[in-house]
């Protein structure tokens, strides 16, 4: 069956808290973070990008596993801030890991399931035998513009996936998405920030889509959610997650492994994919996983996952790299200058 | 002048209507209100819209075309006209609908109002809200709404005795009634504490002391009172319609505290009716504000000035007590779609003397409506009865 054949993370070790943030714009902290359920985000190092991100994290998948970077046939980097408009991130991260030349190399944008949307990609390649295995990659530099909402979340982060038939560490047992075309959240050419319809985002746009692929994957695979012991959701803060765990059945319990966002932030296309890695972090052979993505615009990628003995053999190395766990651990906290110089939003002379 | 009566009520859901269109809307309440009157569109001789900014929320313009066309009845060329008060449309578009019945000019004419606010971000609806007090010396200055309304209540609290908790038992009455209010936007009980730890929007007002921004149409169906038996069993009589002006800016007001127009409109409308406050029933009020409900109560002489927070706080303007305030729910768990806001609170009334309120029912035969335009720019006041 096609599966996860590996995986990786990397975050940026540096952290704003979410206060300092409102401290600057005026806004009133506890009702902010109570408001998100989100305490710190993460924040870029001055020379590292969604380019530099997705190549740590790719490196950090082939860690855990031996894999002849040839056999690699495709790599998918899905992302709302690739370092080009024009060039692809995803040549830049096969070319880091010695996959290149003999392989083929796209950007994805699908807001911030344009990780998933890779996958689902690589697992089509996968299993109609065009290539061996491939690369998803979901990564960001998370915009949001100064002194808006969306500036308390935008992180930086992303996840790496090594999809393969045969001798994975977790199967897919179904993937399924649902997609409509709804304007809730968008960035024009040239723009430098996202803008977003506010409220519009929630019901109309992260509710209805994300429940709309999870209740497909009930319906195909004829389960509910006690079938699960996992289940990640994409998370723009912690509210959503968490309100739409409940409505569709979800225990707190079972999403709880995977919500990275209250001291990550939301790392948009890397979002969901660092919930999927957080959760395998501590998974045991035989659990069943439950993962469904959202991107403004809109659409949502469902994922029924088990996972194998293999993850726990000798095969495959957990420890090789750092957990998610690990990677929010001892951070360096900035105030918001650094920040700000940090996330490029001080102007320079040329 | 001719008496005047409700033969036909309708009201949308209120509330973040993201797939209804304004049109849709308006077609839904109307749709409604002739079913309740039992009378098809071609027996409309004229209509009346109450909108404050459709112009800016949707970039429409034209209302009162707009409506006679998707009401199909473009081809019957009626007189169709756009109503526009800020806040106080809806009311003055019945107050119109009202005027042309009772002149002899009109005999079946619908009255309705809609806005559609959620198309554009919260920033930008404040903005197009504050076109309903003075931008030169207001908005230009930066004063929103809640701004306004927080100055108001800063200065009653500074002068008369009203506790905080006693403010926010204004919201929590309101939720409690809206809970039963099947168009309500909001149907949640919640208790002082919730407003109490809600976010500071203006000192000293809250977020749940504050009307949302609301989708939402409303409609009703008057005739002369001597044909409302063609169409009806149950006729509601307009016992008295008054409107008052004053100045637009807050700050030019003789006391800020006081919407002399409400007082104004009040007073004519009672002696319009010949009826005083003992014989009135129930009243919906404009609360777009906590502090709004109160100077209502009290501008309209239900209580001295200073005493209408603890005549809430005691349970008198509860669903159940002397004189119940806003048992829709108000603006407050309604919602507040500008334009619609004074038709629905007609809608409500004729509903409560009809005995169909359901779950919110009060006792009533005389039921009164004060809407507000602005800071109290505008006031209209009816008073309607069995």
């Amino acid at each position: 069956m096609v599966g996860i054949y590996s995986y990786g993370v990397y975050i940026p070790r540096h952290r704003i808290k979410i206060p300092e943030i409102a401290r600057v714009w005026g806004g009133n902290a506890s009702d902010i973070t109570r408001g998100l359920g989100v305490f710190e985000k993460s924040v870029p190092d001055l020379d590292e990008d969604t380019a530099t991100i997705s190549v740590e994290a790719a490196r950090a998948a082939l860690l855990r596993r031996a894999i002849d970077p040839e056999a690699i046939g495709a790599i998918y980097v899905g992302s709302e801030s690739h370092p080009y408009a024009v060039k692809p991130t995803a040549c830049t991260v096969g070319e880091a890991i010695g996959a290149t030349p003999n392989m083929t190399a796209a950007d994805y944008e699908f807001a911030c399931k344009a990780g998933t949307a890779g996958l689902q990609t690589c697992m089509g390649l996968v299993k109609s035998g065009m290539i061996p295995l491939g690369i998803a990659i979901g990564a960001d530099v998370a915009q949001g513009a100064p002194g808006d909402a969306l500036e308390y979340t935008a992180a930086a982060g992303g996840a790496a996936f090594v999809i393969g038939e045969g001798d994975t560490i977790a199967d897919i047992n179904e993937t399924c998405s649902y997609t409509t075309d709804t304007p809730d959240f968008w960035r024009r050419e040239g723009q430098n920030y996202p803008r977003h319809g506010g409220r519009f985002t929630g019901d109309p746009g992260y509710f209805k889509h994300v429940e709309g692929a999870a209740r497909q994957m009930f319906e195909r695979m004829g389960t509910n959610p006690k079938d699960y012991d996992y289940a990640i959701f994409h998370q723009p803060n912690a509210k959503f997650p968490q309100r739409v765990a409940k409505t569709l059945g979800f225990t707190e319990e079972q999403i709880k492994p995977g919500l990275a966002v209250p001291r990550l932030g939301n790392t948009y296309s890397g979002s969901s994919m660092i919930g999927l890695a957080a959760t395998l972090d501590v998974a045991k052979p035989g659990e069943r996983i439950f993962v469904t993505s959202f991107g403004s615009g809109a659409g949502s990628d469902a994922f029924d996952i088990t996972v194998t003995d293999l993850i726990e053999s000798g095969v495959f190395d957990r420890a090789a790299a750092p957990t998610v766990e690990q990677l929010l651990a001892n951070p360096i906290y900035l105030d918001y200058a650094l920040y700000a110089k940090h996330k490029g939003k001080i102007v320079m002379q040329r | 002048m001719r008496d005047v009566a409700v033969i036909g009520i309708g009201c949308t859901e209120f509330g973040e209507r993201w797939s209804t269109s304004f049109r849709d809307l308006f077609v839904t309440a109307g749709s409604l209100a002739l079913e309740d009157a039992g009378i098809s569109g071609e027996k409309i001789d004229a209509l009346y819209v109450g909108n404050m900014s459709a112009g800016r929320f949707v970039e429409q313009e034209h209302i009162g075309a707009l409506i006679a066309d998707f009401a199909g009845l473009a081809t019957n060329h009626i007189p169709s006209t756009r109503v526009e008060a800020a806040c106080a449309s809806g009311g003055l578009a019945f107050r119109q609908a009202v005027t042309a019945v009772a002149s002899g000019m009109e005999d079946i004419v619908v009255a309705a109002g809609v806005e559609k606010m959620t198309d554009v971000g919260t920033g930008a609806s404040v903005d197009m809200l504050a076109g309903a007090a003075d931008r030169e010396w207001e908005g230009f200055a930066g004063a929103t709404f809640p701004g306004l309304y927080a100055m108001i209540a800063n200065d009653y609290m500074h002068r008369y005795p009203l506790t905080r908790e006693q403010l926010a038992m204004v919201a929590v009455k309101n939720h409690e009634n809206g809970a039963n209010n099947p168009i309500a936007q909001f149907r949640n009980r919640i208790t002082i504490d919730t407003v109490l730890n809600s976010s500071m929007v203006a000192d000293p007002l809250r977020l749940f002391d504050c009307s949302p921004i609301t989708d939402g149409a409303a409609a009703v169906v008057v005739v002369p009172l001597e044909r409302a038996r063609e169409f009806t069993d149950s006729p509601v009589r307009v016992l008295a319609s008054a409107q008052a002006s004053d100045t637009i800016a807050l700050h030019d007001r003789r006391d800020i505290s006081t919407l002399d127009a409400t007082v104004a409109a009040g007073r004519r409308a009672f002696a319009r009716s010949g009826l005083t406050h003992k014989d009135v029933d129930l009243v919906e009020v404009h609360d777009c504000f906590t502090i709004a409900e109160l100077c209502a109560i009290e501008d309209l002489g239900f209580c001295a000035k200073g005493e209408a927070g603890k005549l809430t706080a005691d349970g008198a303007t509860a669903l159940n007590g002397d004189i119940p305030v806003n048992p829709s729910g108000g603006l407050k768990a309604c919602g507040h779609p500008v334009g619609a806001t004074g038709v629905k609170q007609i809608c409500e009334v004729v509903a409560q003397l009809r005995g169909e309120a359901a779950g919110r029912q009060v006792d009533a035969e005389i039921g009164m409506t004060h809407n507000v335009g602005g800071t109290g720019a505008t006031v209209v006041v009816h008073i309607l009865g069995v």
